[in-house]
C-alpha cells in the first residue's frame, strides 16, 4: 500500500523531524516498501491472541520508597546544550 | 431557552511519596531548581523505570476510599507528545487497565441535599518538569526544572455528573477531603498538590445527548475553578445562542487577570499514540495486598462527619464542616477531648481559630496556638472563670505567644469575678451612683425596658474591669431593680 | 597474543607469561595501526586502559583475581561509559559522554577487564551493514569492499581483524549473530532478561539484548559469566541465579536432538551457505547428535511482525533526544518547534528517520490495531512455535544469515531487501529465545556462519554444543589475511 505525502507529513510533524522537498518523494517511496511488507501480517489468523511484549507473563517489581539519588545537578548540566542558573533553557514556548 | 450545564472533573493529584514514582529521587517541595532530577528523571540514555511500591498503595487506598474496584493487573503506557518539561518525549500513565476503576463519590450541597457523583477511574502517572517564560532568562528563552518531573500522581476521572460550579467546587473539596483523611496527599493547593482541569458543555435542558466540551486545564483553587466554569458556561450559551458551535478545545484561565483563552494551537490534534510500556511490566495487587490496606485505612471524611455527630453530639452542619479537613479535625478532637466540651471546642475551632490562620495564612499544622492550649482556654470558659468575652483576650494573647490561658488569665488578672457577694456590692454600688438612671428606668414604658439595662450592665462592667460575670450580674440587676418598682 | 584467545590470554597472564599492560599495550597499538582499515573502533580510550591494566596486574599479582582481570575488551559504542563518549554511531550524540556506567560495563570493570575503546555501529543499533554510523561504514577485513553486518559491525569486525580479543555488543533482530557470521566469530544473544539494559541507549525495548562476541564459544562463556547478571534497576532483568556457562563446555553431544527448520532452507537461501551449513550439521550428526525435521510455520511472519514492532519501539525511545537535556541541538534555533525539528532532523540519519516514521505510523490513531496490536499478537504465534518445537528438540539450528558479506551499497535503494537479511534470526528475538552464531565454512572467501537458538535460559547448552564443534572444525581459529 502506497502511503500519501499528507500522511507523511503528519507523521513528521508528530515525531518532530522535518522532510524536504527533494527527499519526500524518496522517503514515500522507502516507507511504501516497508508498508507493504508488514502489510503481509494480516495474513495472519490471531483471532482470540493476545499481544505479548515478553516471553514470560510476570509482574512488575516494586521498589521501596526510599530516597537515594543525591543531587548531580553539576555533572548532568555539564552536558547539556544551555542552561542558565540550573535551568535548562529552551527557546521560548509560544502559547 | 433554558441551558443545562454539564461538567466533569479530572483531577491530578501528587501523591506524598518520598520519591519519584520510577525513580529514587526526592519529591521534596521547594528544593533548588534540578537538583532533584537524577539521570532517570532526565531521561538520560539508557535510563530505566523502576515502580515506586507507596505509590501503588497510595492509588489502592483511593480506590477503597471511594469503593472502587482495585485492578489486579494494571498496566503503563506511554502517552507520546514533544514538550521540554516532559524529558523522555512521552509520559509514562495508564490508559486501558487503569489501577483503579468505577466508584464513586457523596457530595453535600448547600441546601442539604447529598448527591451521588460518578468517578470513571483513577490512573497512576509521572508528573512532568516545570516550565518557567518570565524572570532571569535570557532573552527569548523559556527554563525548565525538572525536579517535579516523575513525581507520582493520580489521575481522577469523574463521569460528567455534575451540573453546576457549586456541585463541582463540591466534588472536588470532597476528593480533596478524602485524599488527605487518608494522607495519600498533603492537600496543599497552593504547591499544586492537587490540579483541577475542568471539562464543561452545555445542552438545552432535557436533553440527553451531550454538548461538544472544552477542557480548561491546570486550576488550582476552588475559586478559580468557580470562574472559570462560570464564565464558560455563559460563553459557550452566548455563542449557541448567536448561531455558532462550541469547539473542542482547550482553554487556560489566568485567575489573576480573570482572562481565558483558547489553547488552539497544532497540540490540538495531537495524536498520542499510546502503547504499552515495554519498559515495565504489569502491576500485580494480591487480594491479600488489597486486604491489608483496606484494614489499615484511615477514617474517611464521611465517616469521621457521622461519628462528630454521635460521638459530640455536633450539628450536622458543624461536623461536616470540621470533617472535611483532615488537620482541623485533628485539632477540634484534641480540644474536645481535653476540654471535654466539644460544642464550645467546635465554635472556638471553626471560628476566630479559624479566622486567625486563615488571615494569617497559616494551617491547622502551624497555629501557633496548640490543640491543648486552646482546650486550657475553653476549660476556663466552661468552668466559668473567664466570660467568653474574656476568652477572646485571652485567645489574642495566647496567639501572640504570651503563654497558655491560665499563665495569661493570671497575668492579666482576667479572672471573672463570679463570688455573689463581690457582685451584689458592685451592682449595688452602680445603682446608688447613677439615680438618674434608675429614675429613667422606673418611668420607662415596660415593653421599653430590657433596652436600657445595657447602660447599667456598661457600668457594672466599667466598675469590674469586665470582669463580672455577666449572666450572674444580669440576674441580680434586674432584681434589684425589680424591688425598686 | 592477538591471535590469542580469551581463555588463552587468561592463562597467560595468570601464568605471567604477560602482564595486562603489556597485553593492552599490544592490542591498542594494534588498533592504532589497523583501525583506520576498518573502522571499527570509534573511540580509543589508551589512558584509562593502561591505568585499568596497571590496577589488574596488581589484582592479579596478589591472586584470586576474576577471569576477566586484566582481559582488554572492546564496548560497542551503545553502552554508556562514565567520562567516556558514548555516540551510539550518531551525530545526535557524537558530544554526549554519559556521567554514568552501563551496568554491563560495571560488572567488566568490577572484573578487572580492560576497556580498550568504544566499537563503530549502524545508528542508534538499527542496520545490518554499519553503513549508517555518522562515523562512516565498518569494513568487513575477510574483504573490504564488503560489509561486516550490523548494527555491531564494528565489535565483530575488531575481533575478526585481531584488534581485541573480545567485545560487548546488543542484538535486536541479529546484530550480535548476524555480524558474527558474516565476520566469521563467534557471537551470543542471551535469554531476554538475562543481561541487563540499564545504561544500554535502547532500541527496541522488548527486543534489545546485549551479548558477547569473541573468536569462540568458550570466549563468549567466560564473557557471559561477566555480563550476565539480575539488575534491580531493569524491571525487566529476570532474578535467575547466573550459572558457571564454561562448567559444562566439555559435555559430549550424544543424544542431542537438534531441530532444522525447513523453513530456514527454503528459497532465498544461498546455496554456498546451504552447504557449508549442512556439513556443519552432519559434523554435529557425526559426534552423536540426532537431527530432527521441524517446522516453524508463522516464520514468514516474523520480519513483518519486528518491522512493525522495533520502529514502533523506537519512535518513542528516540524522543527524548530532542537537544533538551543533552546531545545534539541545532545552530540558532528560532523557536520551540524550529529546534525540535532541526535538531533531530540534522542530528539522526536517514534510516533512523525512517524507521521513526514507520513506527510512528504503526501506532498512530486508527492503525494501532491493524500493525502494533496485531504484531504483538503475532509474537505469540511466533512463540508458540518455538515452544511445540522445543518438545521435540533440545536445541534449533540452522543458517545465521542468507548470504555471505554483500558488497557496499548493494542493498542501499530497497530497505526491505536489507531487512531481509535478518531473516533468520529476528524471531528469536521475537521469541525472547537465546541464540548464536558460530563460523562453520567459507562461500567465496567470506565467512559463513551456523546458528544455534535455545530454549529459555539454555544459554549453557548451546554454549556446549558450539564449544564441542569447535573441538572437530577450525573455521574459529581462521584469521583474514590483512589481520595476520
Amino acid at each position: 500500500m502506497t502511503i500519501e505525502r499528507k500522511e507523511i507529513e503528519k507523521l513528521a510533524t508528530l515525531s518532530r523531524l522535518a522532510i524536504d522537498e527533494k527527499t519526500i518523494a524518496d522517503v514515500t517511496g522507502r516507507l511504501s516498501s516497508v508498508l507493504a511488507l508488514v502489510d503481509q501480517l494480516q495474513s495472519a489468523n490471531t483471532e482470540s491472541l493476545q499481544e505479548i511484549s515478553r516471553p514470560f507473563h510476570t509482574f512488575q517489581r516494586l521498589r521501596d520508597d526510599q530516597v537515594n539519588e543525591t543531587d548531580q545537578r553539576d555533572a548532568f548540566q555539564a552536558i547539556a546544550p544551555q542552561t542558565h542558573n540550573g535551568l535548562f533553557t529552551v527557546p521560548k514556548m509560544i502559547e | 431557552m433554558n441551558w443545562e450545564t454539564v461538567i466533569g472533573l479530572e483531577v491530578h493529584v501528587q501523591l506524598a511519596t518520598k520519591t519519584k514514582i520510577f525513580s529514587a529521587a526526592s519529591t521534596s517541595f521547594g528544593a533548588t531548581p534540578n537538583t532533584q532530577a537524577c539521570a532517570i528523571d532526565l531521561a538520560m540514555p539508557g535510563t530505566l523505570p523502576v515502580l515506586n511500591k507507596q505509590a501503588v498503595n497510595y492509588a489502592i487506598m483511593f480506590g477503597l476510599a471511594i469503593d472502587a474496584e482495585i485492578c489486579q493487573e494494571s498496566v503503563f503506557e506511554r502517552k507520546n507528545y514533544f514538550y521540554p518539561d516532559l524529558p523522555k518525549g512521552y509520559q509514562t500513565t495508564q490508559l486501558e487497565k487503569p489501577i483503579v476503576g468505577r466508584g464513586s463519590v457523596t457530595i453535600q450541597l448547600a441546601d442539604g441535599t447529598e448527591k451521588a457523583i460518578g468517578i470513571h477511574h483513577a490512573h497512576l502517572e509521572e508528573d512532568a518538569g516545570k516550565s518557567t517564560h518570565e524572570g532571569d532568562l535570557p532573552y527569548g528563552m523559556s527554563g525548565v526544572d525538572l525536579n517535579r518531573a516523575g513525581t507520582p500522581l493520580i489521575e481522577i476521572v469523574s463521569e460528567p455528573d455534575m451540573r453546576s460550579a457549586e456541585e463541582a467546587i463540591a466534588f472536588a473539596k470532597k476528593l480533596h477531603s478524602i485524599v488527605t483523611s487518608i494522607k495519600i496527599c498533603d492537600g496543599e493547593m497552593s504547591q499544586g498538590s492537587m490540579r483541577f482541569d475542568v471539562n464543561v458543555s452545555v445542552r438545552p435542558a432535557g436533553s440527553s445527548t451531550l454538548g461538544t466540551r472544552t477542557e480548561t486545564k491546570n486550576l488550582n483553587s476552588y475559586k478559580f475553578m468557580e470562574e472559570a466554569i462560570e464564565r464558560e458556561v455563559e460563553r459557550q450559551i452566548d455563542l449557541i445562542e448567536d448561531g455558532g458551535t462550541v469547539a473542542q478545545e482547550t482553554r487556560l484561565y489566568n485567575g489573576d487577570t480573570k482572562v481565558a483563552k483558547s489553547m488552539r494551537s497544532k497540540e490540538e490534534a495531537n495524536d498520542y499514540r499510546y502503547f504499552p510500556c515495554p519498559d515495565l511490566l504489569p502491576v500485580l495487587v494480591s487480594d491479600e495486598a488489597i486486604e491489608e490496606l483496606r484494614r489499615a485505612l484511615p477514617e474517611l471524611p464521611d465517616a469521621r462527619q457521622k461519628r462528630f455527630v454521635s460521638q459530640y453530639g455536633l450539628s450536622d452542619y458543624d461536623s461536616e464542616i470540621i470533617a472535611s479537613d483532615s488537620n482541623m479535625s485533628a485539632f477540634f478532637e484534641t480540644v474536645a477531648e481535653d476540654s471535654s466540651n466539644a460544642k464550645l471546642a467546635a465554635n472556638w475551632v471553626m471560628g476566630e481559630l479559624s479566622g486567625a490562620l486563615n488571615t494569617a495564612g497559616l494551617s491547622f499544622i502551624e497555629s501557633p496556638v496548640t490543640a491543648q492550649q486552646l482546650a486550657g482556654m475553653v476549660v476556663r470558659i466552661s468552668d466559668n472563670s473567664i466570660s467568653g468575652k474574656m476568652a477572646k483576650q485571652v485567645f489574642e494573647a495566647m496567639w501572640q505567644g504570651e503563654g497558655n490561658a491560665d499563665e495569661i488569665i493570671q497575668a492579666k488578672g482576667l479572672k471573672q469575678v463570679s463570688d455573689s457577694g463581690a457582685l451584689e456590692k458592685i451592682v449595688a454600688d452602680v445603682l446608688d451612683g447613677n439615680p438618674a438612671m434608675v429614675e429613667d428606668f422606673i418611668n420607662t414604658d415596660e415593653s421599653k425596658r430590657k433596652k436600657k439595662l445595657g447602660g447599667f450592665m456598661g457600668q457594672i462592667m466599667k466598675a469590674s474591669k469586665g470582669q463580672a460575670n455577666p449572666q450572674q450580674v444580669n440576674q441580680i440587676l434586674l432584681q434589684k431593680l425589680n424591688a425598686l418598682l | 597474543m592477538h591471535n590469542y584467545t580469551i581463555a588463552k590470554l587468561i592463562k597467560g597472564l595468570q601464568n605471567k607469561e604477560f602482564s595486562s599492560v603489556e597485553l593492552t599495550q599490544h592490542f591498542l597499538d594494534r588498533i592504532s595501526q589497523l583501525n583506520d582499515d576498518y573502522n571499527a573502533v570509534i573511540t580509543v580510550t589508551s589512558e584509562q586502559a593502561l591505568s585499568a591494566a596497571a590496577l589488574a596486574d596488581q589484582r592479579l599479582a596478589n591472586g584470586d583475581a576474576p577471569a576477566m582481570c586484566g582481559v582488554p575488551i572492546l564496548h560497542k559504542d551503545i553502552f554508556c561509559t562514565n567520562g567516556v563518549r558514548t555516540s551510539c554511531g550518531s551525530k545526535m550524540l557524537d558530544n554526549f559522554v554519559p556521567p554514568y556506567d552501563a551496568t554491563v560495563v560495571e560488572n567488566f570493570a568490577r572484573d578487572g577487564a580492560v576497556m580498550l575503546g568504544k566499537t563503530n555501529m549502524d545508528e542508534f543499533a538499527m542496520g545490518s551493514s554499519n553503513e549508517t554510523s555518522f562515523y562512516g561504514p565498518v569494513k568487513n577485513p575477510w574483504a573490504m569492499d564488503s560489509v561486516p553486518g550490523g548494527s555491531s559491525g564494528g565489535s565483530a569486525a575488531a575481533i575478526a581483524a585481531r584488534l581485541a580479543p573480545g567485545a560487548t555488543a546488543t542484538d535486536t533482530g541479529g546484530s550480535i549473530r548476524q555480524p558474527a557470521a558474516l565476520c566469521g566469530i563467534s557471537g551470543l544473544k542471551p535469554t531476554y532478561g538475562r543481561v541487563s539494559r540499564w545504561g544500554m541507549i535502547a532500541f527496541a525495548s522488548s527486543l534489545d539484548q546485549a551479548g558477547p562476541m569473541a573468536r569462540t564459544a568458550e570466549d563468549c562463556a567466560i564473557m557471559l559469566n561477566c555480563m550476565a547478571s539480575f539488575d534491580e534497576k531493569d524491571s525487566t532483568s529476570v532474578n535467575q541465579s547466573v550459572p558457571d556457562y564454561t562448567a559444562k563446555l566439555g559435555n559430549s553431544v550424544q543424544g542431542l536432538k537438534i531441530g532444522i527448520p525447513k523453513e530456514y532452507f527454503s528459497e532465498g537461501l544461498d546455496p554456498g551457505t546451504e552447504i557449508a551449513v549442512r556439513k556443519a550439521l552432519a559434523d554435529l550428526e557425526g559426534q552423536g547428535a540426532q537431527l530432527v525435521k521441524i517446522s516453524l510455520p508463522n516464520s514468514h511472519l516474523s520480519v513483518p511482525a519486528y518491522y512493525v514492532i522495533a520502529p514502533a519501539e523506537a519512535s518513542a525511545n528516540l524522543s527524548r533526544f530532542d537537544g533538551v537535556k543533552y546531545g545534539y541541538r541545532c545552530d540558532d534555533p528560532k523557536d520551540l518547534q524550529d529546534m525540535y525539528c532541526r535538531s533531530r532532523t540534522e542530528g539522526f540519519g536517514e534510516e533512523v528517520q525512517r524507521r521513526i516514521l514507520i513506527g510512528t505510523y504503526c501506532l498512530s490513531a486508527g492503525y494501532y490495531d491493524a500493525y502494533y496490536g496485531k504484531a504483538q499478537q503475532v509474537r505469540q504465534l511466533i512463540q508458540q512455535d518455538f515452544s511445540d518445537a522445543f518438545k521435540s528438540v533440545d536445541l534449533i539450528m540452522g543458517p545465521t544469515c542468507p548470504s555471505p558479506a554483500f558488497k557496499f551499497g548493494a542493498k542501499g535503494d530497497d530497505p526491505v531487501a536489507m531487512y531481509l537479511e535478518d531473516i533468520y534470526t529476528i524471531a528469536t528475538n521475537l521469541a525472547g529465545l537465546p541464540g548464536m552464531s558460530v563460523p562453520c565454512g567459507m562461500v567465496e572467501e567470506k565467512p559463513v556462519g551456523l546458528q544455534i537458538i535455545g530454549n529459555y535460559f539454555d544459554e549453557a547448552r548451546m554454549l556446549n554444543v558450539a564449544h564441542q564443534f569447535q573441538q572437530i572444525t577450525d573455521w574459529h581459529n581462521q584469521a583474514p589475511e590483512a589481520a595476520q
